[in-house]
């Protein structure tokens, strides 16, 4: 299987200090990827770097390669440093994304038709009304109801997850082959962030899209991620399969998250855990700081 | 304004048989706007009648007020004479009337001069603000975009520049340049002498010879616009640009605009679709206020440029203490100022559907 | 549906607004220098606005000095008609006579002795005013603010300018009659910023927790809640030294404040109507005002740069696209 994201040797700074202290990532073509850690690990920033959307006080270097559709098209588009062309092709177009809050991502004075057709009449140049059946059909595809009514509405008339399904379904409109999902639960009721799991999980089951799932939330990456990179002060602490990362898990921190995790199996106490990752602190693996 | 806020926080719809939400918001709006007329009313009446100045003087000037048998004969037939309530709601029906006195300047009616002056400065307060929304929004949002780069800088010096000139001398100086040294700009009033005025339809002189097909009038007309204009312009622009800055900063940092430009969306659709668009209710916000500013604007600038408006009328009014004339300009500025302050409002609802519709 | 109709935001308000609502700091709105993260005036002062608040404040100063020398300095009495008229600059003096025959330059000096300190006693007694009126309404609201917000209400209905014209028509020409239909019209602003502060900090922990453990009304308001409402006042009062000196010429220009033979900018500015030829009677005097207004807004807009963290312009290299 190929990648169809390969994050290298990336960098993120500040003028004075590191965000991101030079991690790699490979995102496997057809899988969900987890990318976890505390808040201020970085993670968000990796994601915002792939699609060179990055504060304009902060700087990218390193690697990240988009692969190609097929390998008749070369060898993939490096987005590091990409022009602004470049970028303005891949974004939406190619890796999308969808954001922690949907009551804040979508535009409140726009309807949700305008917000799914832009991009749609913008990249893949289609007319209004095909633009329109389009949206119609992104929308019966995320399970919101009515979907043709749904189109003249506002953000505001939807629920917290109706909403997120909309922003997926803007994210989705042009048929990326990368989406960055940025906590995309996190801002959900408990009871409806299921129902949004399971639709990345389908989507990706359906073929063609692969999901970089960034989030501080463990229970959902054991629902749904494939593959996690554990993320801390702007370093990878530990990357592996689902399975082995929950069960065997390699590093002091990892196991301390995971110990955190309601009905954790774990022998040892979160208090223990903590008090094993203070002491070894110096030696997280690649020593940060 | 804290009338509207207020009545905004106030308890809302509870179910039941709640009206259209925005036929709700819109009439507690209009509400407020009438209530705040009555005031402006109250305050221009207490001024008339409670101050120290003696409106029987004022009005029958010194020697007059000095035979007590015409001052009698005056407050009897002004009902001076009656308790204040009274006179307060003898004065409300007068204005119902359109009865707001005679000058003692100019001894018409003033309701007939401001009724002859109001559309000359209509038409300079129109075209201004026009001018000045525009420029106000490009540099502002240039400035935005380019925070804290050197056009920023530049963009904020200038337009503190700009609120810090006397409007009045910034018409005197251009005048003087323009008209007496360059001889670019033709000389004062609304129309070269050689010109009739076009026939009466609005008012606007260039809308006016538009519609008559005149236009050599029109070229006439909007040349005499232009200076008294331009310094308007000045004045408000400033205001605009700082404020519209301040307005695209807030919406730069949200969310729906990053999600905008992570679609692909090419960079003037995402300003003008999105970041212009999430912006549009503080900067109508600042109009409102800058359309204030305007018309106290006109009353600084007319009388350089004698531009028969109400600006001229005030200053006229003004520097013979012509109480009932500068009391007339009073009430209808603020009569002006509050409707479209209620515009402004009910944009709100055309401009945000949270306000216009139910969720 | 809430956020929609409470973010109005009236820039003339103090309500103290979050991150998110309407409108930040712009120069009518310092109120976002408030919030309860204001401590003490930290003066990081911006590349920029640091040097022009610096040239502002010796320009300020400079005026400040030729007003109290003003004596000193005028060659000539500035009510003396004693020259030749319309005499152009250059020509015997150095900003030319105006149509009495009296020394313009003259005239500009002793103009400094009437328009500042007017104007400056104008700000003071506005923020006196409407720092008490604000007060007192946001901290024990009820009739108290309900009266008081209706009587800003019905002022701000009014463009400024224009009620203050109206107000010092009725009063009668004077220079302390315009000053008092300043007043008139300045206050509110300090009532609604300082409400509205005091309304948003009252509710706040750090102060509710201190009534807990008892601390009076008054020592509340003085103690915990005034040090914090000290930073945006002082920010929208130096900005509003200029618009105070713009007002009070203002109206002397339309003859609604000084009265004739004394040297006030704004009826200097008004006498070149007559003679638009002589351009040097109305620019010099304009110039006066435009120098003192500019220096102090460059102060006030130092200040709020160095007082409001969220109008920095230093940090963040503008938005990348």
């Amino acid at each position: 299987m190929t990648d169809a994201l390969t994050i290298s040797g990336l960098r993120i700074r500040t003028r004075t200090h590191a965000i991101v202290d030079g991690i790699d990532l490979a995102l496997t073509r057809g899988g969900i990827h987890g990318l976890a850690g505390e808040s201020g690990s970085g993670k968000t920033m990796t994601a915002l770097a792939v699609l060179g959307l990055l504060p304009g006080s902060m700087t990218a270097s390193g690697s990240i390669r988009l692969a190609s559709d097929s390998p008749a098209d070369g060898p993939g588009i490096e987005l590091v440093g990409a022009s602004r062309q470049v970028l303005g092709a891949v974004r939406g177009r190619r890796v999308a994304m969808v954001f922690q809050d949907p009551s804040t991502s979508l535009h409140p004075q726009l309807t949700v038709g305008r917000q799914l057709t832009d991009h749609l009449r913008h990249h893949l140049g289609l007319s209004k009304a095909a633009a329109r059946s389009k949206a119609e059909a992104l929308l019966e595809r995320v399970r919101v109801p009515d979907a043709r009514a749904a189109l003249s509405r506002y953000p505001h008339q939807f629920s917290g997850g109706q909403r997120q399904r909309i922003a997926i379904a803007v994210a989705l409109a042009c048929d990326p082959t990368v989406l960055l999902a940025d906590e995309p639960t996190t801002a959900l009721d408990v009871t409806v962030q299921a129902g949004v799991l399971q639709l990345l999980r389908e989507l990706v089951d359906d073929g063609g899209l692969s999901i970089l799932l960034v989030t501080h939330d463990l229970g959902v990456m054991s629902a749904v991620a494939d593959e996690v990179t554990v993320m801390r002060q702007g370093l990878v602490v530990e990357s592996a399969p689902r399975e082995q990362l929950f069960t065997a898990p390699q590093n002091a921190y990892t196991r301390s998250l995971l110990a955190a995790l309601p009905g954790s199996s774990f022998e040892e106490s979160p208090e223990e855990l903590v008090e094993e990752l203070v002491e070894g602190a110096d030696d997280v693996e690649g020593g940060a700081r | 304004m804290s009338t509207s806020t207020k009545a905004v926080r106030s308890p809302r719809s509870r179910g039941g048989r709640a009206a259209h939400p925005f036929l709700r918001y819109a009439l507690r709006r209009v509400l407020t706007s009438l209530l705040l007329v009555v005031g402006v009313t109250l305050v221009t009446f207490v001024l008339t009648n409670l101050v120290p100045g003696d409106p029987v003087a004022a009005a029958l000037g010194q020697r007059a007020a000095e035979d007590p048998a015409i001052v009698s004969q005056f407050r009897a037939t002004y009902g001076l004479d009656q308790p204040l309530v009274v006179q307060y709601f003898t004065y409300l029906g007068n204005l119902l009337q359109g009865d707001l006195g005679v000058s003692t300047t100019t001894h018409n009616p003033v309701v007939d001069d401001l009724a002859k002056a109001l559309p000359a400065t209509l038409e300079i307060a129109l075209g201004a603000i026009v001018l000045s929304v525009v420029i106000g929004v490009v540099l502002g949002t240039i400035a935005a975009y380019r925070r804290g780069k050197a056009s920023d800088h530049v963009l904020r010096v200038v337009s503190l520049a700009g609120l810090s000139v006397p409007t009045f001398w910034l018409a005197l100086v251009l005048y003087y340049v323009f008209y007496f040294q360059l001889h670019i700009a033709p000389g004062s009033g609304r129309l070269s002498s050689d010109f009739t005025t076009p026939p009466t339809v609005t008012g606007l002189y260039t809308v006016d010879a538009l519609l008559a097909g005149q236009l050599d009038t029109f070229l006439d007309a909007a040349s005499h616009l232009f200076l008294p204009v331009l310094v308007l312009t000045l004045y408000t622009v400033g205001l605009l640009t700082r404020f519209v800055r301040t307005a695209v900063l807030e919406i730069l940092d949200q969310d729906y605009v990053r999600a905008a430009r992570a679609k692909g969306l090419p960079t003037r659709t995402v300003v003008f679709s999105y970041v212009l668009r999430g912006a549009s209710i503080p900067i109508l916000t600042v109009v409102g206020l800058a359309f204030g500013s305007l018309l106290s604007g006109t009353v600084l600038v007319e009388a350089i440029f004698a531009w028969p408006g109400i600006g001229s009328y005030a200053y006229q009014a003004a520097s013979h203490l012509d109480l009932p004339g500068i009391m007339g300009v009073g009430l209808l500025i603020g009569v002006m100022y509050l409707l479209v302050n209620l515009i402004v409002d009910l944009l709100y609802g055309v401009l945000d559907p949270r306000v216009r519709l139910a969720s | 549906m809430t956020d929609a109709r409470t973010t109005r935001p009236d820039p003339r308000d103090g309500a103290p607004a979050g991150p998110r609502d309407g409108v930040g700091a712009g120069m009518l709105d310092p109120v976002s220098a408030a919030g309860p993260r204001w401590r003490r005036p930290r003066l990081r002062l911006g590349r920029w606005s640091a040097p022009l608040g610096l040239l502002g404040a010796a320009v300020g100063i400079l005026w400040i000095l030729v007003a109290l020398l003003a004596p000193v300095i005028a060659p000539h009495d500035p009510l003396a008609q004693d020259l030749p008229i319309l005499q152009a600059p250059g020509e015997g003096t150095l900003m030319g006579t105006d149509a009495l025959g009296r020394d313009v330059f003259s005239r500009v000096i002793w103009g400094a002795r009437v328009t500042i300190p007017l104007a400056l006693l104008l700000v003071v007694m506005s923020v006196l005013i409407g720092a008490i009126v604000g007060a007192v309404a946001g901290f024990f609201g009820r009739a108290v603010d309900e009266v008081a917000m209706r009587v800003t209400d019905l002022v701000m209905a009014f463009p400024t300018v224009i009620l203050a014209m109206v107000i010092a028509a009725a009063l009668g020409a004077s220079l302390l009659n315009a000053v008092l239909a300043a007043l008139i019209v300045s206050w509110p602003a300090y009532a609604r910023l300082t409400r509205g502060l005091v309304l948003g900090l009252r509710s706040s922990n750090y102060v509710v927790s201190g009534q807990l453990l008892g601390f009076s009304p008054l020592r509340s308001l003085g103690r915990d809640i005034a040090p914090n409402i000290v930073g945006p006042v002082l920010v929208l009062a130096s900005l509003d030294i200029g618009t105070a000196i713009l007002l009070l010429s203002g109206l002397s220009f339309l003859g609604l404040g000084a009265k004739p033979p004394t040297a006030e900018w704004g009826s200097m500015v008004s006498d070149a109507i007559q003679n638009f030829d002589a351009w040097w009677i109305g620019v010099f005097p304009g110039l006066a005002i435009l120098t003192v207004v500019i220096a102090f807004n460059f102060v006030g807009d130092a200040l709020r740069d160095a007082l409001d963290p969220k109008s920095q312009t230093i940090r963040g290299g503008g938005t990348t696209l």
